[in-house]
C-alpha cells in the first residue's frame, strides 16, 4: 500500500512539474521577445553556453567520426564497398549522431550549468531582489540564457558533424587507405542538402535546442533553493534532457525519413 | 498591552490591516495590523521563524495574503496589476538578508544595475551617481571588486548602496545585523540611521537582534505566533509589564517561552526504556 | 568572466565557426556546388540508365575523369539522355569514344565508363557520343536466361503441365 501511495505521489509530482514547466513557457517566450531588443545580453550568454562548450564538442566529434570510420570500414570491406565509407560516416553523423550527441553533450556541459546558475541565483535571493527592483527576472536573466542556448545548439551540432566527418576522413583515408576522392564523391552523391543536412543538423538541433534549454532554465527557476535542491535539479536537467532528446529524435526521424 | 495599531503618528506610509497568511496548514500571520510612520525607522522584531521575512515580501507585493490589505501611500498594493506594482517598486528599496548581489557583475555594475534598467541616463551621469552611492556606504574604493571578493559586511553595504540607487521613499531591511562582526554591525547601524535621516526615507528593519534594533528604531513591533504581541517606542517596551516582552527584550533563557521543548516527565522518560 | 571585448570576439569566432561548419556540410558533404563547373560537356543516349544518378562518376580505364551532370528522357527518341562533364585536361578524347554504364563490384554504384576510339578528331563541348551500351538490368538478364533455358528444353516442359 505504501508503494502504491509512493507511486501516486511520484506521478502527481511529475505531472505537476510538467504543468508548471508548460506554464513557464509563455512568460519565457514573452521575455525572449523583449530580449531581442537587447542583443548584448545574449552575446554574453552565448559565450558561456557556446564558446565554453566548444572544446568538448570538438574533441567528441573528432573521436565519434574516427570510431564510425573504423567500424564502418571493417563491415564494408567484406562487401568490397569500402568506397562507401564517406557516405556511411556522413549520413550517420548528419542525420543522427550530429544533432543527438551534440544535444546530449550540451545538456551535460551547458544545460546543467544553466540550471545550477539560475538555481543559485534563486537560492541567494538574486532573482527575488531583482523582482523587488522592479526588473522581471524572466526577461532579464532567464530569457537571454534560453535564447543563447537555442541559437548555440545548431551551431554546435554543425561543428560536431563537420569535425566528425573530418575525423572519419583522418581514419578512413589517412589510416585505412580508402581513396580520398571516393570518400568525398560517394558522400556527395548520397547526401542531399535539403533532405539530410537541413532536416538533420538544422531542424533537429533547433528542436533539441528548444527542449534542452527550456528544461534547463525551468529546472533552475523551479529549483528548491538549497544546495541539495539545486543538485537535484541539475541532475534532473541532464536526465530529462537526454530522455527528451532521444525520444524526440525517434519521432523526428520517423517524420522526416519515414519508415514507420 | 496596546490592542490596536497606534495612531499617534500624523502620517502613515505603510498601513497593514487584518493581514492573514498561511503556508499549507501553517498559519504564519493571523490578522496583523501595522502602521509604519513616514520618515521614521520602524523595527519589526520577533523570534526566529515568525515570518518576518514573509512580512516584508507581503509588503513588497511578492506574496499575496489570504486576507487583509497592505497599503503603501494609500495604494492597496495587492489590487495592482503587475506593471503598476513594478512602477510602485521603483520607489521601494530592499536589502536582502544575504545581500543578494548579482554574482556575475562587479560592485560598480551592481549599484548601476537599477539605474541602467530604469533610466536612460548617460554613462557619465550613471558613473557619478554610482560613485556617490558607494561613497555614502564607504566603498567607493571597492568598485572594481567582484561580489565573491567582498566580506559579508561589505557585501551588505554594497547591497545597501544598490537599494538606495534610485532614491526610494521606503527601504526595507531584512535581518541586516545577522552574522555580522561587531565592527560591521556598528557600521550598518550607523548607516541605516544616517540614510534615513539624511535622505528623508522611511525605513523598516526586520530583526531579532534586540539591542541593535532598539538602538536605531523610533518605533518597535513585536510579533509572535502570528500576532502583534506588543508595540511602542523602545523605551516603552523596555518597561512593559508583559512577561513575554520582558523575556524577549532581555533575552532571558526561560519564561513564558519555555527552555524545554514539550516532553514527558524527565524521570519517566529515562526509566521508561525503549518507548 | 573575461572582459567584454574578449567575450565578443570569442562569440564572433564561435558563430563564424558554426556557419563555416554548416557551409562545409553544404558544399563539401552534400556537394551542392559540384554541378557543371570546370570542364566540357558531352552527351550520350542510352536505352536504359539503370541506377545511374546525377553526380555518378565518369571514368576511363578506371580513372575518374568527370561526372554525370544531368539525366533526362529525350522527348523525340524516348530514351535516356545523359549529360556529363569531363575535366578540361582530358580534352583529347577521340570522337568515336564509346560509353557504357557499368557497375563497380557486384552491388556497387553504377558509373559511366568511356573507351577511347581511334579517330583523329576530338570531342568538343556539346558533342554527342554515338556508341553506347545500356546498363545491365538484372531482371532483363534473368528473363533472357530463363527464356533461353526454356528454348533449350524444346518447348515441351511448359505445356506438358496442366
Amino acid at each position: 500500500m505504501n508503494a502504491l501511495a509512493a507511486l501516486g505521489r511520484w506521478t502527481l509530482e511529475h505531472v505537476a512539474r510538467l504543468g508548471r514547466g508548460s506554464a513557464f513557457l509563455l512568460p519565457l517566450l514573452v521575455g525572449v521577445c523583449a530580449v531581442l531588443l537587447r542583443p548584448r545580453l545574449v552575446i554574453r550568454q552565448l559565450f558561456s553556453v557556446g564558446v565554453l562548450s566548444l572544446p568538448i564538442v570538438l574533441v567528441s566529434g573528432l573521436f565519434v567520426g574516427m570510431v564510425l570510420a573504423l567500424q564502418g570500414y571493417n563491415t564494408l570491406v567484406d562487401f568490397g564497398a569500402a568506397e562507401s565509407l564517406g557516405t556511411v560516416v556522413a549520413l550517420t553523423l548528419v542525420r543522427e549522431l550530429g544533432p543527438v550527441v551534440a544535444a546530449l553533450l550540451y545538456a551535460g556541459r551547458a544545460g546543467s550549468a544553466l540550471t545550477a546558475e539560475i538555481g543559485l541565483m534563486k537560492a541567494t535571493e538574486q532573482l527575488s531582489s531583482m523582482e523587488m527592483m522592479a526588473v522581471d527576472p524572466i526577461s532579464r536573466v532567464i530569457a537571454p540564457r534560453f535564447l543563447a542556448g537555442f541559437l548555440a545548439l545548431p551551431l554546435l551540432a554543425a561543428i560536431f558533424t563537420a569535425v566528425g566527418i573530418l575525423g572519419g576522413h583522418l581514419v578512413g583515408v589517412g589510416m585505412l587507405g580508402v581513396d580520398d576522392g571516393a570518400y568525398w564523391s560517394q558522400m556527395q552523391a548520397k547526401v542531399q542538402f535539403g533532405r539530410d543536412i537541413l532536416n538533420g543538423v538544422v531542424v533537429k538541433s533547433l528542436v533539441f535546442g528548444l527542449v534542452a534549454n527550456w528544461i534547463a532554465v525551468f529546472e533552475g527557476y523551479d529549483a528548491v533553493p538549497t544546495a541539495e535542491g539545486i543538485g537535484r535539479s541539475t541532475t534532473r536537467t541532464v536526465v530529462n534532457t537526454s530522455l527528451a532528446v532521444l525520444g524526440l529524435d525517434f519521432v523526428l526521424t520517423a517524420l522526416m525519413f519515414g519508415g514507420v | 498591552m496596546p490592542d490596536s495599531a497606534s495612531p499617534r503618528f500624523a502620517e502613515v506610509l505603510v498601513r497593514v490591516r487584518g493581514l492573514r497568511f498561511s503556508r499549507g496548514t501553517r498559519v504564519i500571520f493571523d490578522g496583523i495590523d501595522l502602521d509604519i510612520p513616514r520618515g521614521r525607522v520602524t523595527a519589526i522584531m520577533g523570534p526566529s521563524g515568525t515570518g518576518k521575512t514573509t512580512l516584508l515580501k507581503l509588503i513588497g507585493g511578492q506574496l499575496r495574503p489570504q486576507a487583509g490589505s497592505v497599503e503603501i501611500g494609500g495604494t492597496a498594493i495587492h489590487a495592482l496589476s503587475r506593471s503598476e506594482l513594478f512602477e510602485l517598486r521603483k520607489g521601494i528599496g530592499m536589502l536582502f538578508q544575504s545581500g543578494a548581489l548579482f554574482t556575475g557583475l562587479s560592485v560598480f555594475e551592481n549599484v548601476a544595475f537599477p539605474l541602467r534598467e530604469h533610466t536612460r541616463l548617460p554613462e557619465s551621469l550613471i558613473r557619478t551617481l554610482v560613485l556617490m552611492k558607494l561613497e555614502s556606504v564607504g566603498l567607493r574604493g571597492a568598485r572594481q571588486l567582484m561580489p565573491s571578493e567582498l566580506s559579508g559586511g561589505m557585501a551588505r553595504r554594497v547591497a545597501l548602496a544598490r537599494a538606495i540607487a534610485l532614491d526610494p521613499a521606503l527601504i526595507m531591511y531584512d535581518e541586516p545585523f545577522t552574522g555580522q562582526d561587531p565592527i560591521s554591525m556598528g557600521v550598518l547601524v550607523k548607516l541605516i540611521r544616517l540614510l534615513n535621516d539624511a535622505l528623508g526615507m522611511t525605513s523598516i528593519v526586520v530583526s531579532h537582534d534586540v539591542k541593535e534594533a532598539a538602538s536605531i528604531a523610533d518605533y518597535l513591533y513585536l510579533i509572535s505566533g502570528g500576532q502583534v504581541v506588543a508595540h511602542g517606542t523602545p523605551a516603552e517596551l523596555e518597561r512593559a509589564d508583559s512577561d513575554w516582552v520582558d523575556q524577549f527584550m532581555h533575552g532571558l533563557p526561560d519564561g513564558p517561552v519555555p527552555f524545554h521543548y514539550p516532553a514527558p516527565a524527565y524521570a519517566d522518560d529515562l526509566l521508561g526504556g525503549a518507548g | 568572466m573575461p572582459a567584454s571585448k574578449t567575450v565578443e570576439i570569442a562569440v564572433g569566432v564561435f558563430v563564424a565557426l558554426g556557419f563555416a561548419a554548416l557551409f562545409m556540410l553544404a558544399l563539401k558533404v552534400s556537394g551542392i556546388s559540384h554541378e557543371g563547373g570546370e570542364g566540357y560537356r558531352v552527351r550520350a543516349h542510352f536505352e536504359n540508365v539503370g541506377g545511374l544518378k546525377v553526380r555518378s562518376p565518369v571514368s576511363m580505364a578506371g580513372v575518374r575523369i568527370g561526372r554525370v551532370t544531368a539525366i533526362s528522357v529525350d522527348p523525340q527518341r524516348f530514351d535516356a539522355l545523359v549529360e556529363m562533364t569531363i575535366e578540361r585536361r582530358y580534352d583529347n578524347l577521340p570522337v568515336d569514344t564509346s560509353a557504357k554504364i557499368l557497375t563497380s563490384g557486384l552491388l556497387g554504384e553504377q558509373y559511366v565508363g568511356l573507351e577511347a576510339g581511334g579517330a583523329d578528331a576530338v570531342l568538343q563541348d556539346g558533342s554527342t557520343l554515338k556508341l553506347t551500351q545500356s546498363a545491365l538490368v538484372l531482371e532483363n538478364i534473368i528473363g533472357q536466361f530463363l527464356f533461353s533455358k526454356a528454348a533449350e528444353g524444346g518447348g515441351s516442359a511448359a505445356p506438358a503441365k496442366p
